[in-house]
């Protein structure tokens, strides 16, 4: 049995500790928001926070993450609040919206620790999210825009 | 509208139309099959509703005043769940953020209103929908008014809507409080249709009405799907196309922990596992012999040699005007040049899955598909199946592109034939490497272009040799290729190209190859955009003439091509001096009913190419989501300039070469170009979003890599030219 403490619950999971934390979370946990892509750290599809640091899920072992604060995409927020959900929102980023859990889980991350991004940050932070449908220039300016959201008093 | 065709009329014109990628509906001569039958859905649609009104197999409305509109289109990302919504929500006069979105069960009134399967496909979900939803809308929107007009004993001329309610004579009643009432009177034969001016959704950007689920990861994919008791499943696949399993030793793959089986299936051999990682654990430790496919050693190159032969030979006429022969002859200068373009994989961000469950007298399944009908008859056949028998969940497609429309049902087949097999459901996830390295390309081809100018440099003779697989023949689709004419999508864009150019001949060679081949973003166009706009461009050099000057002259009687053109041409500054080091590239190409040009602005350092910006004017006539046609502009800005500069499926020992993002590279965010998309306004019929974006990219970068390097671009991915 492995403990695993993903948005805030303890998680008893009967799994392989060389087995990914990704399949442990959609195939295991029940929490399908993250997603599978490549399997190979290439595609960011599988973004998580660990310790409110993003991870590719997808190469991560459960040994690794046992006793360690795992957020998901369902976890980010209760109601899609957060402002990286509300710019998204505001700005229509998504279009398929596959790769779109990997994205907003990574920017948060970004602003978590740089919370005025420049261009080259948000190209340093976001450049391992691949996202087919092109939603580039919007997620672009949509991390900017939860910038501001962040910064505006509530 | 009441005219109707006969069934041969309409067969004959929606081939045409079909053929001519799109305004489908525009003419508004043919009226959807379905409302002919009055609008009642069928019976088997009717069952899964609960009480309340179903003026039609499109929209429900309950008791509690929820609105429900059913989906016949797979929403992929082009945004259908918003757009077709607004369209029915203006009709009925329901504010769309509040209708209830579903998609649509497999059934025959969800069938295009003029091709008899139920697809999303050809960029023509909002064109071929816009009448049959507005239609939809306003019937049900008549009967809750003749509903409220018997209830208060007034003249339903007398009422009006307004938001979901019914209002008249100091009266007001919500639609729900009316929905069981309208749902005993007979649907009208005819239903007028709101005066445009009044439209309140339509035409109006709309943000997108699946953000909140696609922001949380409460959308569900066909990967998401779980069911009780559901087993999941990872398939060894032969490592070339056209392979066999000759011999397999599963004995460690079944002592893998949660390994339940192993089976071996047309596809491969499969192992079933209580998870997905270790259904991949015990696909590791099979061991397989396979049997090759008919030819083993089958290269790119082997068929690049067959298809260099095939341009020297005459092949099918596409189009031929004037004597495009003779006049080559006659010109001043001429050129004779071959472009090609390689296989391209879809690399859909969500890899291919199916979950399917099948039982003694019923199969259902659950994917993202973009082609029901098909599915559906497919898994009937394999399992000796009614049609009636199979059942299908559309859930959202974490992309399409053409690929999860699958001519023999691929991916949905084999999680058929193996959920029958194991007696449980059973979720198929492919690896990206079993994605990737699966086929059903994008065709490789090759076009030969012979021209020739005249002194005044304008292009007076234009002989186009392609090869390159169909990918409508031995289709569902088959049915329109006109009999003796070779597949139509081998040659569109190239055959009906808008230029003036008065000796035109367009041939065809339809290729073979072991490596099958499917429709891609754009189709043929994604190949035809490339050679034609290029091989235009060196003309211009070879008549002396500027690129855009040489288009507008050849598309002087075209009045909307030219406002296209003009509007990129203008925006991006064509002419005036740029940035130190940039330099500008243009293409323009017509498709699936609407009209793209894109002015690229490149710069080339020490043999890489970046891409700063895209300016990229549509007219695709009337713009239902405005918004969303901008996205689509953006999305297929990326789309082909991943494949103009990286995209590449090689071919090696009768398999395919690339197998993950690593090989198979995409655009990332730090090479986005800026995308700058102008909307030209125009009352031409309403034109396709999707894929119209794509074609003009690779050219128009190459065409700018010409005028920073004055070297021509002739082989794509760029990366491999250069
Ligand atoms: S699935 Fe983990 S990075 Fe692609
Ligand atoms: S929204 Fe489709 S892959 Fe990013």
């Amino acid at each position: 049995m492995i403990t695993l403490e993903i948005n805030g619950a303890r998680h008893e999971l009967d799994a392989d500790p060389a087995m990914p934390l990704l399949w442990a979370l959609r195939d295991l946990a029940g929490l399908t928001g993250t997603k599978y892509g490549c399997g190979k750290a290439l595609c960011g599809a599988c973004t998580v926070h660990l310790d409110g640091e993003p991870v590719r899920a997808c190469v991560t072992p459960l040994a690794a993450v046992e006793g360690r604060r795992i957020t998901t995409i369902e976890g980010l927020s209760t109601d899609g609040s957060h402002p990286v959900q509300r710019a998204w929102t505001e700005l229509d980023v998504v279009q398929c919206g596959y790769c779109q859990s990997g994205q907003i889980m990574s920017a948060a991350a970004l602003l978590a620790s740089a919370p005025k991004p420049s261009d080259a940050d948000i190209d340093a932070a976001m450049a391992g999210n691949l996202c087919r449908c092109g939603t580039y220039q919007r997620i672009r300016a949509a991390i900017k825009r939860a910038s501001e959201l962040m910064e505006a008093p509530q | 509208m009441t005219a109707h065709t006969s069934g041969e009329d309409s067969a004959r014109t929606s081939r045409r139309m079909f053929l001519v990628g799109g305004g489908v509906v525009a003419t508004g001569l043919l009226v959807p099959w379905y409302f002919a039958g009055r609008g009642a859905p069928s019976a088997g649609i009717a069952a899964t509703r609960g009480p309340g009104l179903s003026a039609n197999a499109f929209v429900h409305v309950a008791p509690d005043d929820t609105v429900t509109v059913w989906l016949a289109k797979s929403e992929m990302g082009q945004g259908v769940y918003t757009g077709l919504t607004q369209i029915l929500g203006e009709e009925l006069d329901v504010d769309p953020r509040r209708i209830k979105v579903e998609f649509a069960p497999v059934d025959a009134a969800f069938n295009h209103p003029h091709v008899p399967m139920q697809f999303t496909g050809g960029s023509m979900s909002t064109n071929s929908s816009y009448e049959q939803l507005r239609k939809a809308g306003a019937t049900a929107r008549a009967m809750l008014v003749a509903a409220a007009a018997r209830r208060w004993s007034l003249a339903a001329a007398s009422l009006e809507t307004t938001d979901g309610q019914v209002v008249g004579g100091g009266q007001r009643a919500k639609y729900g409080d009316l929905a069981i009432d309208a749902s005993e009177l007979a649907p009208p034969r005819d239903v007028t249709l709101k005066d445009p001016a009044k439209f309140r959704y339509i035409g109006r950007s709309l943000r997108r009405l699946d953000s909140p689920q696609k922001i949380t990861g409460r959308a569900q994919f066909g990967i998401d799907v779980i069911r009780p008791d559901m087993a999941h499943a990872a398939i060894a696949r032969p490592p070339m196309f056209g392979g066999a399993v000759r011999s397999v030793d599963d004995r460690a793959a079944r002592a893998v922990a949660g390994v339940l089986d192993v089976r071996q299936i047309a596809a491969g051999v499969a192992v079933l596992a209580t998870n997905t990682w270790s259904a991949r654990q015990g696909r590791d430790a099979l061991e397989i012999e396979w049997a090759p496919g008919a030819e083993p050693d089958f290269s790119l190159a082997t068929l690049r040699t067959r298809y260099q032969a095939l341009l020297r030979e005459p092949g099918a006429i596409a189009t031929n005007t004037g004597d495009a022969a003779a006049a080559l002859g006659n010109g001043a200068r001429s050129l004779d040049v071959e472009y090609e373009l390689p296989y391209l994989a879809h690399a859909c961000m969500e890899p291919l899955n199916c979950v399917a469950q099948v039982t003694e007298h019923s199969c259902e399944i659950w994917t993202g598909t973009q082609m029901q009908t098909a599915d559906r008859d497919a898994a009937a056949a394999l399992l000796g199946f009614k049609p009636e028998q199979v059942s299908i969940h559309t859930t959202f497609l974490g992309g399409g592109f053409g690929r999860r429309g699958n001519p023999r049902a691929d991916f949905v087949l084999e999680a058929v034939e193996l959920a029958k097999a194991a007696g449980r459901p059973v979720k198929v996830t492919w690896t990206r490497e079993d994605d990737m390295r699966g086929g059903w390309y994008r065709p490789f081809g090759l076009s030969r272009v012979r021209a020739a100018v005249d002194a005044a440099g304008l292009p007076i003779a234009w002989l186009h040799t392609i090869a390159a697989q169909p990918v409508l023949r031995g289709t569902q689709f088959e049915g329109f290729i006109p009999p003796g004419a070779p597949d139509p999508t081998v040659a569109e864009g190239a055959a009906d190209m808008p230029y003036a150019i008065a000796n035109l001949r367009v041939e065809v060679h339809e290729g073979a190859s072991p490596v099958p081949v499917q429709w891609w973003r754009s189709v043929g166009h994604s190949h035809t955009g490339f050679a034609v706009n290029g091989a235009l461009d060196e003309l211009a050099q070879l008549g002396g003439r500027d690129p855009l000057e040489l288009r507008r002259a050849l598309l002087a009687g075209k009045p909307r091509h030219l406002a296209v053109l003009n509007a990129a041409a203008r925006r991006a500054r064509w002419g005036e001096a740029q940035e130190p080091g940039h330099h500008l590239g243009i293409a323009l190409q017509e498709s699936f009913g609407s009209i793209v040009a894109q002015v690229a602005e490149v710069s080339v350092e020490r043999g890489a190419v970046r891409v700063h910006r895209i300016t990229c004017a549509i007219d695709c006539g009337f713009a239902v989501n405005p918004g969303g046609v901008i996205a689509q502009m953006e999305s297929a800005v990326v789309f082909g300039l991943s494949a103009a500069l990286y995209g590449e499926i090689g071919i090696e020992h009768g398999g395919a070469v690339q197998s993950n993002f690593d090989d198979y590279r995409l655009l990332r965010i730090s090479e986005m170009p800026f995308v700058d998309t102008i909307l030209v306004a125009s009352d031409g019929p309403m034109g396709g979003a999707g894929e119209p974006g794509v074609p003009p990219v690779a050219p128009a970068v190459c065409n700018a890599i010409f005028a920073a390097t004055g070297k021509r671009i002739r082989r794509l991915p760029i990366t491999s030219s250069l």
